[in-house]
């Protein structure tokens, strides 16, 4: 809290988490909110780690797409191909992964080279 | 993204300069631009300098390319010069605000640590201490002694760099005389006009922790709704259809 923004430092120990695992030789993916439409849970620039053990760090949803995002990030460590994502509004009689708040965002995962 | 740019993101961030990652959705190319730096004028360069400034990341879109504009600005930082009673308040607040804060104080009676356990504190002269602390955009300067011998020398040295806030406490004739001397040493109508004062929004704050609230509520006004340079990114819209997850 001392050094700066909540939000700002949580980015930094996201990205410096990141750069520890793929230093000790890990697969790792980084999933990025693009975009939000209505009432999204976390803001543009929202980032979550993927390790290839699925140990993870941050947040792209607080806990409603994440499984989800993890899937895709295993798939994309091995293929290195990136991918834009889209979670929309839930049905809540459904139990398909999607955000109960009622809003629609795009997380971009990525491999970290 | 590439370790490379990771690593220079980091660096950035240790530097306190302002970084935007530039990703095209499609490819997954990326590059670094450093908005303010960056002379090109080009509309994305453009575009990254608005995201910056308004800190907000964000996609911009042009020639049918979207391209997600990654701001990874500095951590904010507070300058508080005179560790008065005013300060004791505005401090904790500007820290849960999520400031990098120092005291600076050359009254040593004034700006102790008993004062203000856990702060940075500076008993340097405001000008000497401003300027081995190089206020950037993200950089907020109070000043609060209303002691023209302290507060003057740190108003000279905040009006040089480019803060993104100037406030300096006093009534509006204590502002006025402060202004008279700030004419004499050379600064313009321009320069004047980027100090707050009499400080703070005014809410009819009258002890020391709500006139710390107006001030807080200024500073946040100042960085949240300062208008962005030249023409604003592309208002977000529904996107076309893309691969959906899940």
């Amino acid at each position: 809290m001392k050094d700066s923004s909540l939000v700002q430092q949580e980015e930094a120990d996201i990205l410096r988490q990141a750069a520890d695992w793929k230093a000790q030789g890990r697969d790792v993916a980084i999933a990025t909110v693009v975009s939000t439409w209505g009432s999204a849970p976390r803001p543009a620039g929202s980032q979550l780690v993927v390790d290839g053990e699925m140990n993870m760090i941050g947040s792209v949803s607080g806990g409603c797409v994440e499984s989800a995002v993890v899937q895709e990030a295993l798939e994309i460590m091995e293929t290195g191909m990136p991918k834009l994502l889209e979670f929309g509004v839930s049905n809540s009689a459904a139990w398909d992964v999607g955000l109960a708040c009622g809003g629609k965002i795009q997380v971009f995962v990525e491999r970290l080279n | 993204m590439q370790s490379d740019t990771l690593g220079q993101i980091q660096n950035d961030r240790e530097g306190k300069t302002p970084v935007v990652r530039a990703l095209d959705l499609e490819s997954g190319e990326e590059h670094l631009i450093r908005p303010f730096e960056d002379d090109s004028g080009s509309p994305l360069v453009q575009a990254a300098r608005n995201a910056a400034l308004a800190d907000k990341s964000q996609v911009f879109e042009a020639d049918g390319k979207r391209i997600f504009l990654q701001v990874f600005n500095p951590p904010l930082r507070m300058i508080v010069v005179g560790a008065v009673h005013i300060s004791q308040a505005l401090v904790p607040m500007a820290q849960i605000a999520g400031y990098d804060v120092t005291v600076v104080d050359p009254r040593r009676a004034f700006g102790s640590d008993l004062r203000f356990p856990g702060v940075a504190l500076s008993n340097d002269w405001p000008d000497v201490a401003i300027e081995a602390l190089k206020p950037d955009r993200r950089t907020a300067i109070v000043t609060l002694t209303h002691d023209p011998k302290i507060d003057d020398p740190a108003l000279n040295v905040a009006l040089t760099s480019t803060a993104f806030y100037i406030g300096s406490l006093g009534s509006r004739k204590t502002h006025a005389a402060r202004l008279a001397r700030l004419t004499t040493v050379g600064f313009d109508d321009d320069a004047q006009a980027r100090i707050d004062g009499p400080i703070g929004l005014a809410i009819g704050a009258k002890s020391p922790a709500e006139i710390a609230i107006s001030i807080m509520a200024k500073i946040t006004q100042t960085l949240r709704q300062t208008p962005s340079e030249g023409s604003p990114v592309s208002v977000e819209q529904a996107p076309p259809a893309v691969s959906a997850g899940a």
